[in-house]
């Protein structure tokens, strides 16, 4: 092809995550011949056989782009974030986990050994008579086994190390992915440091197509198998709870267009620390109530009010987890 | 805000009073000479409905051992419907600051008027008596702590 601009070198990692942000990068579909024409990718453990040894013997700043996603919950997403950071040039927070501590953070609701409990003891499933738990070390006949050790807390990504950029969602969606991988590519001007790239600067309702029809405010909530969508008034003047008038948008409203609200994976607005007190701060305004006793019947219908206004961000929230 | 040992130890609350009712309370009990605990560090806003829940959860994150707010009587707000908003806001704040595992204690809405000094007197002597009866807070410490 004659072009001898050296190749940008792409790493991928998963922390705490599901794999959906991974999917979502080989959701470029053909756009891929696109990325390895422009790009080598030098790590990404779903995809391709590489070590950590080897990552830890590259030279200082040798990758240029790191899309991180999924939270840090244990040892291990802690060192290989470490390492990432000292080897790559622009961290990029990738996805909800990364961003905000997503699905993985509700578990800062909990204490380690409840979840412990739960996991290894009382789910149904679980048949463990002698309590048998994790643990970093274990000798046996052959020698001794590791396991990465469970934090306490999950932590966004920026709780542990600098971060360059945040991408959000749950997952990104892929097509903004490509643009910014074509700015990064194509040398153009970046934002500065610490942006949120990738995504709208304005709220979902924006852009949503709903129509705003009642005035007088709402007396309680629904969830969504409680009543029929009427498929085009706003969903919150309906009475489900959406998410939208919190949450950035850039992912082209696509719950709500599906009938669906919206859940907030792509976070606060600039400016904005706790996208959940600006939703509850919302929800106080969408009710009409003014007596005591039917404001609490109101919001007795607001089914857990701290899982819903902060399902993905609990980790990066100001008051960041359950004490306990 | 650090906390001394138990011995020396004063409760600080965050008071967020209305420009109209509270703060003007204030004004009267401190006139009339009204004595009360120390403990309120008072941050004077338009409208209780101004109040976001931010304010109060970066109340409790710097070191707040609580928060009070004070607004007008219902019917009585200067911007007519505001103060219905901060108590619509207060009831989901209390049942959210629960589910966090903090005291719901720590969180108190008040209606005190502008004629209301001895109200005033009364709610910030009686929160101030609940905080020493529930101790200090350690929501700084666990928001600042990343446990592994």
């Amino acid at each position: 092809m004659g072009n001898d601009k050296p190749k940008l070198k792409l790493a991928v990692y998963w922390g705490a995550a599901c794999g959906g942000c991974c999917v979502s990068v080989l959701d470029v579909h053909e756009k891929l011949f696109d990325v390895v024409a422009n790009a080598d990718l030098v790590f990404w453990p779903i995809a391709l056989d590489v070590k950590y040894k080897d990552v830890e013997e590259m030279p200082d700043q040798h990758i240029d782009v790191t899309l991180f996603n999924g939270a840090v919950r244990n040892s291990e997403n802690e060192h290989i974030a470490k390492l990432l950071r000292q080897k790559t040039k622009i961290m990029i927070a990738y996805g909800s986990c990364a961003h905000m501590g997503g699905i993985p953070g509700l578990a800062n609701f909990s204490t380690k050994e409840e979840l412990y409990k739960r996991v290894y003891e009382d789910s149904e499933s679980t048949e463990n008579a002698q309590k048998v738990y994790p643990q970093t070390e274990t000798t046996i006949a052959e020698g001794k086994l590791t396991l990465p050790n469970f934090y306490k807390d999950v932590c966004t990504l920026d709780q542990i190390v600098d971060v360059d950029y945040y991408l959000p969602g749950c997952p990104p969606q892929t097509e903004r992915l490509v643009e910014v991988f074509m700015a990064v590519v194509t040398g153009a001007e970046l934002p500065p440091k610490g942006s949120v790239i990738g995504a709208g600067s304005k709220v979902q309702c924006d852009e949503c197509k709903r129509e705003k029809v009642n005035k007088s405010g709402i007396t309680r909530f629904y969830r969504t198998w409680e009543k029929e969508d009427d498929g085009k008034t706003c969903l919150n003047e309906q009475g489900f709870l959406c998410m939208g008038p919190a949450t950035r948008n850039g992912c082209g409203v696509r719950c709500v267009e599906g009938n669906a609200p919206c859940r907030g994976c792509y976070g606060p607005l600039d400016g904005i620390p706790d996208p959940g007190a600006k939703m509850m701060s919302a929800i106080a305004s969408m009710l009409n109530e003014k007596e005591e006793g039917d404001i609490q019947k109101a919001l007795d219908t607001v089914v857990d009010p701290a899982g819903t206004f902060y399902r993905f961000s609990l980790p990066g929230s100001i008051l960041r987890r359950k004490q306990s | 805000m650090t906390n001394m040992n138990t011995e020396q130890w004063s409760p600080k609350i965050v008071a967020f009073f209305c420009n109209w009712c509270t703060y003007t309370a204030s004004d009267l009990a401190g006139v009339s000479r009204l004595r009360y605990a120390p403990s309120t560090r008072v941050i004077r806003v338009m409208c209780s409905g101004r109040i976001d829940p931010e304010f109060i959860m970066e109340a409790f994150a710097k070191g707040a051992d609580g928060v009070l707010i004070g607004g007008c009587h219902p019917g009585d707000c200067h911007y007519s419907e505001g103060n219905y908003k901060c108590l619509r806001r207060y009831d989901l704040l209390q049942r959210y600051i629960e589910q966090m595992g903090i005291d719901t204690r720590r969180l108190r809405l008040e209606w005190i008027s502008a004629a209301e000094g001895k109200k005033l007197q009364e709610v910030v002597n009686e929160m101030t008596n609940t905080l020493k009866e529930i101790g200090p807070s350690k929501i700084k410490h666990v928001v600042e702590t990343i446990e592994k």
